[in-house]
């Protein structure tokens, strides 16, 4: 997967109202994209439920959350709602994984993402990348404090 | 073992039943993620001052055992029930300390990697989700 000091790879995709996000829209900010597999897995409480929590501290320090799956807008819409989060969620949908193999978080034989979170700084370059040991293995809040601190020093 | 739970979570009180009576000692922390259950905060403060009386694992359990009646009303039937002085639990429950308390738990969870709930730590690594047979074994559960 990418890792920290490689440049961004471009990328435009469609949030959960179908308006586009691209990279350039994350300059002058320090973004977080968080590739997860599927919207509605079988989980009770999702990873992006316990990022919702922290969001304000989050914010406050200046980052800014994506998530990004392979699913399609109108997913995600519902998967929001669902959720009750309000981190926007951005649909790989279409070519179905082409920014996520961009990031090299695409896994081929399963047809969806793993479990990774890449921190983007103001420049548009990878400062943090994190990748889970398995897609039940769900990463911490705590990663994200902690790169936000090692990014500040 | 140091539990993280939402006590308006479903998995957590099935978790818990498959908890109950087994040989250790259980560390109850709250972990209430709000936007998948809008009653968390409130039921770990209800807990929390339940506790203040002495009753925390009993207002836990009472809560655990029926997820369906969560509002304020219910919560006072609950107090009677266990004998609680109702009005003491209504200030302690909106009280800062017990706010305090409650957020507490929840940042050591968010520090210790806690991601989804329940979420179980045994020897300083996080077990998510509802613990299975080999976690449960090594718990020191018996075959019934």
């Amino acid at each position: 997967m990418i890792e920290a000091g490689a440049v961004a790879p471009d990328f435009c995709l469609p949030d959960q109202d179908g308006d586009e996000v691209s990279l350039q829209d994350l300059a002058g900010q320090t973004s977080v994209l968080v590739f997860y597999p599927l919207d509605f897995s079988p989980v009770c409480t999702d990873q992006l439920n316990v990022y919702q929590e922290v969001l304000p501290e989050l914010e406050a320090k200046g980052a800014r959350l994506y998530g990004i799956s392979v699913d399609s807008s109108f997913s995600h819409k519902a998967f929001q709602a669902q959720m009750g989060i309000s981190i926007p969620l951005l649909a790989d949908f279409h070519p179905k994984g082409e920014v996520s193999k961009a990031y090299g978080v695409y896994i081929e034989d399963r047809g969806h993402d793993q479990r990774a979170l890449v921190m983007i700084g103001p420049d548009l370059e990878v400062v943090w990348s994190h990748q889970s040991p398995s897609p039940l293995e769900i990463p911490g809040a705590n990663l994200i404090f902690d790169a936000l601190e090692q990014a500040a020093a | 073992m140091i539990e993280y739970s939402d006590l308006e979570c479903p998995y957590c009180a099935r978790a818990s039943r498959l908890l109950d009576g087994l040989p250790l000692r259980r560390v109850f922390r709250h972990f209430p993620v709000v936007s998948k259950h809008p009653r968390a905060r409130v039921l770990a403060a209800a807990a929390e001052a339940a506790g203040l009386q002495g009753r925390f694992w009993e207002m836990h359990d009472s809560l655990m055992a029926d997820q369906g009646h969560l509002d304020d009303p219910h919560l006072w039937q609950r107090c009677q029930r266990l004998g609680l002085d109702v009005e003491r639990f209504e200030a302690d429950r909106r009280s800062e300390p017990v706010a305090e308390r409650v957020q507490r738990d929840f940042r050591s969870g968010i520090r210790a990697g806690v991601a989804t709930t329940p979420s179980l730590v045994v020897d300083g690594v996080v077990y998510p989700g509802v613990p299975g047979l080999s976690l449960l074994e090594r718990l020191g559960r018996r075959e019934p």
